[in-house]
């Protein structure tokens, strides 16, 4: 019994230490704040994969009722560290990355055009912003054939590294 | 949300609702991705920035050490004439003057096809210069030389700070470092126009070092300096040092370049960087300086010192007979091995009482004895990792007590011109030393905003720190930071900028970075890039600690398993190279799981062996070898006076003694002996030093690592 619950508070205190580590790199004044556009990178860069609906609602509970601007780490720890215990948000498989280029591939090519990628980012989905959108282009359009290979894209993006 | 489906049929309303969770599911997993190469990258510019402030620490002990070992070598041996390539560097010498009017006895041969120079200079011969070094010619010394000569008359005359108006030229253009990287100088030319009666820059220092081509930034400025010494203006930054540059590449950039005259050069470059204004004032409000301000910073006294005294920042000015004096007193520099957040706190007098401990050992006649013992490790110190922390110029020090011979005022001088080349602004506030550099402060918003109002100035623009996009804004709008080379730790690393003035002081800024690649990398391949060179950065700090890490590892592992936890794992990096960087977060890129999700602490240092096995030394002997190879580069040069890249059995012996004992590593004769054979492979009794560093090169063995996808 005392072991396990050694094993689960040395869990705890770990992934506190991670997310101490992560806020850490992105609060650059060193006072326990970081910057609330910065909130979705230090989550994402945690494990999870959340949307940015489901984001916002992560966002709501961290901030302050008067919002600062600014997210403070006495309050992002404890939601953070519950969400990782409780394995939120986990990132869906790679395979079901590759099913959703597909279901957008309509016509079973194997490949997307630099056009539809395009459309799909900007009218369906959530809303992504114009930096996004040329962003993806510039890593995922092949230049010559001006299409999207979206198997070698997926497989760039699931690279495992955290 | 852009889900409009209200209109359409029930089937084009499933199509459009699997097509919807689709384009959502890619957006998740894209901005997943985009977070994570984001971390990658904010993290890569902590590696390289963490270990390039734990060297200059190094360096800025090794200063002193060079000074010490000077006058020492010379001593032990009375026959030969002392070394005198850097003593010439570090002290002024008389037949140094004598030197610097030869140039124009210096032939320029016909067959010359470089760049030459009428003076006084015109446009034409900057066009000239500019033309020839984008070809990758060199400037004949003789023209290095006179335009040195020139340049050093003109700054003579110079104020400590100078006062400039933006009310002529209508802008002033001010850049950050450059050091010695010609792209980016050229680069800023391009877009923004060159030097001219319209058109104003000021240069704000750290001019040399790292790059190789500070020759030639230099040779540009200075011609512009004196065709438009109205429009160009340089301010000193803390690698305007000789020292400095022993270390980081300038001169021996020199010495290449400039074989036979490299010694005037250096010779006239000291005075030139004495020279140098120190500060410059815009329209009265905007004061401009390379690195910060303590505060205890003054200027009105600032303007009032004679500059010309600080050849090096890292000396205190002073003669050679009191030079003398002092190191035979036991005063060279104070090292302790207390971390420097410690030391903050810590009463005066007890800083004073340990910082005393080593020097005299270090200067016992002893030391060249045979009586270092043999202790089969290295010294507690040592293994602590904090010998190389430095009180050198520790502002809660006392001078009095490290410097008796300056007076009060010379010892304020001293450090007012220290901390304006080398202080750090800090977000939290007050004043406290730079533990992390090792020299001048860091200061905050307070002492900022008071200094500011003091002086009724707005803004304070310095640079001397990398910033990942070339500038850098704190201290409420009122400090900014500007750094002018582009790919400064390595390709893609960060941006340059360079800020604008115009009358009504905002400044605006202008992004850039120098590429070689004539197709555009994609963000994931140019983060691989500089991160995968990061990492391979510090891999090399964990094969310079390897004795220390597995000692601490295996404090974690008292059952030998091979194995500990990551929180262990981390405080065990944390203590030994003290870098403070996000251990866990990059533990996946430095080694590898166990099943059970413990780490494997030998993978450490899988992909790394050193490039020559030299099987007769002990291991500690080539890890502390490879960890002070630049350090050892630069006391090897000081020996080899004809610069033929050969040093005798006898000298290497007695340099690495001499260094050995500095730094309090007991290392017995006989293994010292078993080394230099060992390197003198056909036994003629000089070793090629060049070759020996070169054999303690870190060889990555997986150059390619597997796990990064490459599209």
């Amino acid at each position: 019994m005392a072991e396990e619950k050694d094993a689960a508070d040395s869990l705890v205190s770990d992934l506190q230490k991670r997310i101490t580590e992560a806020f850490e790199v992105f609060d650059h004044e060193s006072n326990k704040t970081v910057d609330v556009r910065e909130i979705g990178t230090i989550i994402r860069s945690l494990g999870c994969c959340p949307t940015e609906g489901e984001l916002h609602d992560m966002l709501a509970e961290v901030e302050e009722e008067e919002p600062t601007g600014y997210i403070r780490f006495e309050k992002f720890s404890p939601m953070m560290t519950k969400v990782l215990l409780e394995r939120r948000y986990r990132p869906i498989s790679e395979d079901i990355l590759l099913r959703a280029f597909e279901v957008l591939d309509e016509k079973k090519k194997g490949f997307l055009t630099k056009d539809e990628l395009v459309k799909y980012m900007t009218e369906e989905g959530e809303p992504f912003t114009q930096e996004e959108m040329e962003e993806m282009i510039s890593a995922s359009v092949d230049p010559d054939k001006n299409i999207v290979p979206y198997k070698e894209y997926a497989a760039m993006m699931v690279v495992e590294d955290y | 949300m852009g889900c409009g489906t209200s209109v359409k049929t029930e089937y084009q309303g499933k199509k459009s609702e699997k097509a919807i969770k689709a384009a959502v599911l890619i957006q998740r997993w894209y901005r997943f991705y985009m977070a994570r190469l984001e971390m990658r990258r904010r993290y890569t510019l902590n590696i390289f920035q963490s270990i390039e402030y734990a060297e200059e620490q190094a360096q800025l002990q090794l200063s002193n050490f060079f000074t010490f070992m000077i006058d020492h070598y010379a001593q032990m041996n009375n026959q030969h004439q002392g070394p005198d390539l850097i003593s010439d560097i570090i002290n002024s010498s008389k037949d140094g003057k004598k030197k610097l009017m030869a140039y124009e006895t210096i032939e320029v041969p016909d067959s010359y096809d470089g760049p030459r120079l009428s003076f006084p200079l015109s446009v034409s011969d900057t066009n000239t210069l500019l033309h020839a070094f984008k070809q990758e010619k060199h400037l004949h010394a003789r023209y290095v030389l006179q335009l040195f000569n020139e340049v050093k008359k003109f700054l003579k005359q110079m104020p400590n700070i100078v006062h400039l108006t933006t009310s002529f030229a209508k802008q002033i253009t001010i850049c950050g470092d450059l050091h010695g990287k010609l792209d980016d100088l050229l680069l800023i030319f391009y877009k923004n126009g060159l030097p001219s009666t319209e058109n104003s820059y000021l240069f704000n220092g750290d001019f040399v070092d790292r790059g190789k081509n500070s020759v030639e930034i230099l040779v540009i400025l200075f011609a512009f300096l004196l065709v438009y010494p109205n429009n160009l203006h340089l301010n000193r930054g803390n690698h305007e040092d000789p020292i400095m540059n022993l270390r980081y590449g300038f001169t021996k950039e020199v010495m290449q370049k400039y074989r036979v005259h490299a010694k005037s050069i250096l010779h006239l470059l000291e005075d030139i960087y004495s020279q140098l204004p120190l500060a410059t004032i815009i329209d009265s409000k905007v004061l401009v300086l390379h690195g910060g301000i303590a505060n205890t910073t003054d200027l009105d006294f600032l303007t009032s010192i004679e500059r010309s005294k600080y050849k090096s920042a890292l000396k205190p000015p002073r003669s050679n007979s009191e030079r003398n004096n002092l190191i035979h007193k036991g005063n060279v520099l104070p090292i302790d091995g207390c971390k420097a957040s410690e030391s903050l706190d810590r009463p005066i007098g007890s800083s004073i009482h340990e910082v005393q401990h080593f020097p005299d050992k270090c200067l016992s006649s002893q030391m060249f004895s045979s009586s270092l013992q043999h202790s089969g490790g290295l010294p507690e110190e040592f293994r602590n990792g904090g010998i190389l922390e430095i009180k050198y110029l520790h502002p809660s020090i006392p001078m009095p007590e490290m410097t008796p011979e300056l007076t009060d005022t010379e010892q304020k001088e001293w450090k007012q011109v220290v901390d304006i080349l080398w202080s750090d602004p800090r977000n939290q506030n007050g004043c406290s030393p730079n533990s992390f550099r090792g020299g001048g402060c860091y200061f905050g918003p307070d002492v900022t905003k008071k200094f500011l109002d003091r002086y009724n100035l707005e803004m304070l623009i310095r640079s001397h720190e990398c910033k990942q996009e070339g500038y850098e804004l704190g201290h409420n709008g009122r400090i900014i930071t500007i750094f002018s080379a582009s790919n400064y730790y390595d390709e893609g690393s960060n941006r340059g900028a360079y800020l604008k003035l115009c009358p009504d002081l905002i400044p605006r800024f202008v992004q850039y970075q120098v590429s070689k690649c004539t197709r555009k990398l994609t963000l994931h391949q140019r983060i691989n890039a500089v991160e995968d060179s990061a990492l391979r950065a510090l891999q090399e700090q964990f094969f310079a600690h390897r004795s220390d890490l597995m000692k601490a590892f295996k404090e974690f592992d008292p059952n030998d398993t091979g194995k500990i936890s990551i929180s262990d794992w981390a405080s065990a990096l944390e203590a030994v190279l003290h870098l403070d960087l996000p251990w866990r977060t990059l533990r996946s890129r430095l080694t590898r799981l166990a099943s059970d999700g413990s780490v494997e602490y030998m993978s450490c240092f899988d992909d790394l062996h050193i490039g020559k096995s030299i099987k007769e030394v002990q291991p500690s002997l080539v890890e502390t070898l490879y960890r002070y190879k630049a350090d050892l580069e630069i006391i090897f040069n000081i020996i080899d006076k004809d610069h033929s890249g050969l040093i005798s059995i006898d000298e290497f012996h007695q340099t690495w003694k001499l260094f050995t004992s500095h730094l309090h590593i007991s290392i017995d004769d006989s293994t010292i002996d078993d080394l230099a054979h060992s390197i003198d492979s056909n036994k003629d009794g000089s070793i090629d030093f060049n070759e020996f560093l070169e054999a303690f090169r870190v060889v990555h063995k997986f150059e390619d690592k597997s796990h990064y996808a490459k599209t």
